[in-house]
């Protein structure tokens, strides 16, 4: 090409490179310093803009689109409030490793630094809550730097970026580099290869191993659809059992004869057990964040420990292992796979014959038990039966922040890795319908059900707006008991029960407020007609807020109360007032 | 680690550290370019490291590199922690541990200096006596009027310490530290 060819402006060069780097949809809302971006976009056909009513939500469902088709999702607002209000789904996305480029518009470059009109610090503000980000003062860096955030935000850890573009950027003309020409930043070459020797090491702990266990996390669901059918071919062949994260739910199934349930606070007795007593730990893609251990100085005491991530910061954080293994877990497992299979030792499961049998027992405890009713829809019963009208369809679940959000993880079974959308790191009430709406956008057949509380509901329900515009026929699917669920379980665990705000005394009509928005309400409090209600909610090709009146009471069991051991959950038959009230110590109460 | 650690009865726990805090120091080699130094201040506060001295310079013009001394203290565990951490800011080129790299080579420490400038007031017997130390600690004197002297010592930062303590009586009115620079000893780089 000329050079005259690649003479471009800047809102033109960001147009070009999102194409360039196969960006199909962007998330966004406009504003003064982004207005030229927004004209290209206007005269475009090959990149579709969706409308947000939020900045916050633009975020969230970039990463519900990232999250389930693996791609970087893109996020573009305009200067001060457009920003900082982007701060919140960044600072999800960086503690989830979910990639996203994020482009803010900023107040022309002579104007930095004057407290111009919609300025901020963007770069600043969002420094320690994104990978890494930029700050555009010359058209000619432009292209660059936004094929470099492409490629920081997805490679390694990926991990949220931020592009924040001056006005005068945007209507300056420059020169567009195409991403095969431009050059890298050479401090930044992740290593995805793991070591060979570590990896023999790892092998020959595992071979050895009498009570061993998969502790698997969402860096498998990062590294690719690949990497889940290695860990599930390394399940196959070691015969060893295998727990997950909330995070990393799908990528073993859960109807693998393996699979004991997620872990942690809120996991099953038999994977809070096993993490506990096993004698030899494979941590792959996971980083052993405070929900999953438990006690620190009680947590899994007998076992030799083997971690696989990307980051080597993740390494010996909370918890010093043995055999740490530095690489990407799809390239790891398909070393470990082939050198399990080469090992010149057969090898016999029945070394396991004895483990087995204590995860039976375990099992046979059935902590996820609670009491059914007729009269009253139980929250755990919604999700059942959720579960069982939608799981041979195609569907993706996301959730907000609560205990709807534990009973989903506990109830709702994946088959599949991308299936499952939930703020992890974070905890973000508000997450998880715009997230919804993402996933929508990028799989426009398929059923996508945001599983809600009737609190977390509230924090994002403007993009009710959004959903309507696109026709995109998200499901909103609450478990409404009119309290902040999760809140009010602790205050019970903690306060002595003094139920400070987490009560919510004038709960808006879901059902009206679907209609106003222009969806479609569903209101349900019978368990006999929870099913007939459901198949409603699907069969409708509208956006759906289905308010599912559950039993207002109910708490999230098992759970490891704070600062106790894997071994020491509390049981939804052992949980009563007064073991509830008695679970944590008084040293317990000054903490979370 | 977590054997180490005390039960706090929480689930956030906070780690009761038995490991002794040493005082180690990084260095850093960093792309020069816009904020990086904020990059790597920010990820000490942020994460709750200590700063003990710091010292940043372009060390190599054309290659836009900037190399960063960073003195602090933490127990082995947080010391690999902030090494790791760092290393993942993307203008982070290379993070050397330059005292574990010392004490691997049957080392104390890694040559550590550190430039100050001196200002000490006075008329009479007193300057004769600082000029008389400041001889003694092989300062240079820098600038003076009859009634000040501005000494340029370097050294390490406990000499640098001890003289600052000795002009103190002599009529010490500010004192400008650079920070230490430092590398490890033998034929090798960074």
């Amino acid at each position: 090409m000329s050079g005259t060819e690649n003479q471009m402006t800047g809102a033109e060069i960001v147009l070009q490179a999102l194409k360039d780097n196969g960006v199909e949809h962007i998330f966004g809302y406009p504003g003064g310093a982004v207005l030229p971006i927004y004209d290209e976009i206007f005269q475009q056909d090959d990149i579709e803009h969706i409308l947000v009513r939020h900045e916050q939500g633009a975020g969230h469902m970039a990463e519900g689109y990232a999250r389930s088709t693996g791609k970087v999702g893109v996020m573009l607002v305009t200067s001060g409030p457009g920003a900082t209000n982007a701060v919140t789904p960044l600072q999800d996305a960086l503690m989830d490793s979910i990639p996203l480029v994020c482009l803010t518009g900023q107040v022309p470059t002579t104007l930095i630094g004057s407290d111009a009109f919609q300025e901020c610090d963007t770069v600043g503000i969002t420094r320690p809550c994104t990978k890494h980000n930029w700050l555009v003062k010359d058209v000619n860096d432009l292209a660059r730097i936004i094929h470099e955030a492409f490629r920081i935000a997805q490679s390694g850890r990926p991990g949220p970026v931020v592009v924040d573009i001056p006005k005068d950027v945007q209507f300056a003309t420059g020169t567009y580099t195409p991403p095969s020409a431009a050059p890298i930043q050479k401090s930044y070459q992740p290593k995805t290869s793991g070591d060979a020797r570590a990896i023999e090491a790892a092998i020959s702990l595992m071979k050895g191993a009498r009570r061993p266990v998969i502790y698997s996390g969402g860096g498998v669901v990062n590294s690719g659809p690949e990497a889940s059918r290695l860990l599930r071919e390394l399940v196959e062949i070691t015969g060893f059992p295998i727990t997950s994260t909330l995070m990393g739910l799908g990528a073993y199934p859960a109807s693998g004869k393996n699979w004991l349930g997620m872990l942690g606070m809120h996991g099953s007795y038999e994977a809070n057990m096993a993490m506990h007593d096993c004698d030899v730990m494979v941590c792959i893609g996971a980083r052993f964040d405070d929900r999953i251990t438990g006690r620190l100085n009680a947590f899994s005491p007998n076992s030799k420990k083997i971690h696989i991530d990307i980051d080597p910061s993740s390494i010996n954080k909370n918890v010093r292992v043995d055999v740490p293994i530095l690489g990407d877990v799809g390239a790891v497992l398909e070393d470990m796979v082939r050198q399990w299979r080469a090992g010149s030792k057969t090898y016999d499961k029945a070394i396991q014959a004895d483990w087995w049998t204590s995860i039976a027992k375990w099992r046979a405890r059935n902590s996820f038990a609670y009491k059914a009713s007729d009269d009253v829809i139980m929250p755990q019963y919604a999700i059942q039966r959720l579960y069982e009208l939608t799981k041979d369809r195609d569907t993706y679940i996301t959730t907000e922040v609560g205990q709807h959000q534990m009973w989903a993880a506990q109830f709702y079974g994946f088959e599949q890795p991308n299936r499952w959308m939930t703020s992890g790191g974070l905890g973000t009430m508000g997450y998880g319908f715009p997230a919804a709406i993402g996933v929508q956008v990028a799989h426009r057949d398929s059923l996508v059900i945001d599983i809600a509380g009737d609190a977390s509901i509230q924090m994002c329900i403007q993009e009710m707006s959004c959903a309507v515009q696109y026709n995109l026929p998200v499901k909103i699917f609450i478990l409404n008991n009119q309290y902040m669920g999760m809140v009010r379980q602790w205050q019970q665990l903690l306060h002595g029960n003094r139920l400070s705000n987490s009560y919510t005394e004038a709960m808006p009509d879901f059902v009206k407020l679907a209609e106003a928005y222009g969806g479609v309400g569903i209101a349900c409090d019978k368990p006999g007609d929870l099913d007939a209600a459901i198949q409603e909610m699907i069969d409708v090709k509208r956006p759906v807020i289905f308010d599912c009146r559950v039993a207002n009471l109910a708490n999230c069991f098992p759970m490891i109360p704070s600062g106790k051991a894997h071994n020491e959950m509390l049981l939804p038959d052992e949980a009563t007032d007064e073991a509830v009230a008695n679970a944590i110590d008084a040293k317990g109460r000054q903490l979370v | 680690m977590n054997a180490h650690l005390q039960p706090t009865g929480s689930a956030y726990f906070i780690a009761a550290e038995t490991q002794v805090a040493e005082s180690h120091t990084l260095s850093v080699l960093v792309d020069n370019e816009p904020g990086v130094l904020a990059r790597v201040i920010g990820l000490f506060s942020g994460r709750g490291y200590n700063i003990e001295s710091l010292t940043v310079s372009e060390t190599e013009h054309e290659a836009h590199l900037s190399r960063i001394t960073i003195v602090t203290r933490g127990t082995p565990g947080v010391l690999e922690q902030i090494k790791s951490q760092l290393e993942r800011i993307v203008p982070v080129h290379r993070v050397v541990d330059l005292t574990v790299r010392a004490k691997a080579m049957g080392q104390e420490r890694p040559i550590e200096r550190e430039v100050a400038l001196v200002k000490v007031g006075g008329s009479g017997e007193m300057r004769a006596e600082t000029l008389r130390l400041a001889d003694a600690f092989h300062a240079k004197v820098v600038d003076a009027t009859v009634d000040h002297f501005i000494l340029e010592i370097t050294g390490k930062s406990s000499k640098v310490d001890q003289f600052v303590a000795v002009m103190k009586p002599l009529g010490l009115i500010e004192v400008c530290r650079t920070g230490i620079a430092a590398m490890n000893r033998g034929s090798q780089g960074m």
